[in-house]
């Protein structure tokens, strides 16, 4: 189902934050589970509550915030006359629990996709967007995934962000938070034309590459999230030679190296979230026309290609393509890439993925054409390693594989 | 497993290679004979493309929650109770993290002068700047001295009037933003009780809110009174809440300096 909803360009992604209230704080019953939505009488209930000054204020708004899980209730709550005005009061009061609870109010308003409660959260971006700066990590991390979930929704929104300018503290957490709310806003669909424009003005993409490459000593969280935002920018096809010039390609190429030289032998947890996006800005940027594989003639990029491989093909088998993708497009054009695939032997590897899917099946045969599209001194070498490619049923491969053995006969007649 | 020969990740750590021997050129590329198609090439992917569909998913699931169980439920350490150590401010916590949003809520970006806090230090200085510089309505008067309140725009204002049109027009700002409301002139002794209570729970203090945002009769103590650049317009009756406040039921986190303090919780932990 997700994955037809991403063939559908549907497959929106929101964070969310959320706590424990134990059952005391709210003043309940038990584990009484409020999830059914509340009658537009509670709700205003609460709302006056929340706006009377008296000691029940933060029971009744954590109460809300309790309530606010469900859909009906946020939908009849920004129905109501001066509700989300009193929860940006109490959000930008100095009472800071208050602050906190309110925060957490409108967190969970962001999460609804209800045009109507989105809309309403408009005059919210402002407010959030001053507090990123500030120095409580839990709170400005709040903020910072309400504005990504209310990013997602709401052009309006995303046309406050960038005039507004965003100043964030260099904390790990917000920076992974501010780099979710960046790949949010990058995947818009008015992102090509008009932010990806905007962000490559500013220096936001050299700060992103460097956060990137620094992920692995300084925590991968923001890392992970500026990779994504990077391969947002990147294949869109409109930004690639500014980042060609930033050296992107040695700096990625680096991080891949680091990446597969730590990597334990078994699966290391969340570091796929990293090496995919790293993957796939390398592909797309070595495709472009001004051909800068000549940047990165270093054999030990295929070392490393295959390491990863190795530590995800289990866990994590959709990395095959990603990696299968980087493979073609070094071995596409240069020979140098084909003749190190060689020497080192990776050729009985290479040829492991077959069966993974059709997809690899299709791009292991591409690659060895790409070989043996060299000449005879390679298809020499592939047939001494790989022995003749075993047909299989699927027409694509099937075809595939007939380029491949009319390249090497063409090649090799021998 | 794939089958890697051992001393591969070996060569990874090792320095780059020395240049290798040119391999072989290869052949002036002819064009394929029919029915053969192949030709190399370098493979450009958009972002729907179907071979990145499989990591997107991934991607998605992460962002929902799913891959890391619950977000983390990092496990807040509770102290035993500590008070804030801001004189005055009788706060007390058993969260640091309780600690920390209290301090930078109401402690960090204070003004000294009038004990309003501040979002951040940028619109601190702006205030201090604009409130308290006794040279700054002199050169005012000359020049454009109003700054505008985004980091990073270097525009500047001879008024709070043109300065506001410009938020709205080039930032997109609201046209009521809590933090750009012109000083009144009379700057007036709405924050005498702040400053007695510094520290002590908002409630007195933002009890002078009445901007005119809060038309309904709210005993507004939320809003942000006390973060405030200028100061709001003077609405009727003021100090009636704040009386109201004090014949009323006292909040228990409100501390009169030696009363009777009673804590609040901090933020729980995230789930």
């Amino acid at each position: 189902a997700l994955r037809k909803a991403r063939r559908q360009e549907q497959l929106v992604s929101k964070r969310l934050l959320r706590e424990d209230i134990t059952a005391e704080e709210l003043g309940q019953d038990g584990a009484k589970v409020v999830l059914d939505p509340l009658s537009e009488e509670e709700v205003l209930e609460l709302l006056r509550g929340v706006q009377r000054g008296s000691e029940d204020r933060k029971r009744s708004l954590s109460q809300l915030r309790w309530a606010l899980q469900n859909k009906e209730t946020q939908q009849k709550f920004v129905r109501l006359d001066g509700s989300i005005r009193t929860l940006i009061g109490l959000f930008t009061s100095s009472l800071a629990d208050m602050q906190m609870e309110a925060a957490r109010c409108l967190h969970e308003l962001s999460h609804s996709s209800d045009p109507a409660v989105v809309e309403a959260c408009l005059p919210v971006t402002s407010y959030l967007l001053t507090y990123l700066s500030g120095y409580s990590i839990e709170f400005t991390e709040l903020c910072l995934y309400t504005l990504g979930n209310l990013v997602v929704e709401s052009e309006a929104v995303r046309k406050q962000l960038l005039p507004q300018g965003i100043t964030a503290s260099p904390h790990e957490a917000v920076l992974e938070g501010l780099g979710y709310v960046l790949s949010q806003l990058l995947q818009a669909k008015e992102a090509p034309a008009e932010i990806i424009p905007l962000v490559l003005d500013s220096v936001l993409p050299q700060h992103m590459l460097r956060l990137v490459c620094s992920g692995l000593k300084a925590g991968t969280g923001a890392a992970v999230e500026f990779a994504w935002c990077l391969h947002y920018i990147i294949c869109s096809h409109t930004a690639n030679m500014a980042l060609l010039s930033l050296g992107a390609v040695p700096a990625l190429t680096s991080l891949l190296l680091d990446l597969a030289s730590e990597m334990p032998q078994d699966a290391s947890e969340g570091l796929e979230l990293l090496v995919c996006p790293v993957l796939r800005c390398l592909s797309n940027l070595l495709a472009e026309e001004t051909g800068c594989e000549g940047q990165i003639q270093d054999e030990r990029l295929l070392i490393a290609l295959f390491l990863i491989l190795q530590c995800f093909l289990q866990q994590h088998p959709f990395i095959v393509q990603e990696c299968l993708w980087l493979l073609n497009n070094l071995t596409a054009d240069e020979p140098f890439f084909c003749s190190a695939l060689l020497s080192l032997d990776l050729l009985p590897a290479l040829l492991q993925l077959l069966p993974c899917s059709r997809m690899a099946s299709v791009l292991v045969l591409t690659i060895l054409c790409n070989i043996a599209e060299k000449g005879p001194a390679y298809c020499q070498q592939l047939h001494r390693q790989a022995g003749p490619p075993q047909l299989a049923a699927d027409p694509e491969v099937v075809g595939q594989c007939f380029e491949l053995l009319h390249l090497l006969f063409l090649h090799w007649p021998e | 497993m794939l089958p890697l020969s051992p001393g591969l990740r070996h060569r990874l750590r090792e320095g780059p290679p020395p240049p290798a021997p040119l391999a072989p050129p290869a052949p002036p590329r002819a064009p394929p004979a029919p029915p053969f198609a192949f030709a190399p090439r370098r493979l450009r992917l958009g972002r729907q493309h179907p071979l990145l569909e499989d990591g997107d998913v991934h991607r998605h699931l992460y962002l929902q929650g799913v891959l890391t169980g619950l977000a983390d439920p990092a496990d807040r350490p509770r102290v035993s109770e500590f008070s804030c150590h801001i004189s005055g401010c009788c706060q007390v916590f058993d969260t640091l993290e309780g600690y920390e949003h209290h301090y930078n809520t109401l402690h960090r970006n204070v003004c000294s002068f009038c004990k309003r806090s501040f979002p951040s230090g940028h619109l601190l200085d702006i205030h201090i700047l604009e409130w308290h510089d006794s040279f700054f309505q002199i050169m005012a008067e000359k020049q454009n001295m109003y700054k505008c309140l985004v980091e990073g725009c270097a525009e500047k204002f001879k008024s709070t009037k043109d300065r506001k049109d410009h938020l709205v027009t080039v930032h997109l700002y609201p046209n009521d933003f809590r933090f750009d409301r012109p000083k009144k002139v009379k700057s007036g002794p709405k924050h005498v009780s702040s400053r007695t209570k510094q520290g002590a729970s908002m409630p007195i203090d933002v009890s002078m809110e009445t901007s005119k945002q809060f038309q309904v009769d709210l005993m507004e103590t939320g809003p942000s009174e006390n973060m405030e650049i200028p100061q709001p317009a003077a609405s009727p009756g003021p100090s009636v809440p704040e009386k109201r406040l004090y014949k009323s039921r006292i909040p228990s986190t409100i501390c009169f300096g030696q009363g009777a303090t009673r804590g609040f919780k901090g933020p729980r932990k995230k789930v």
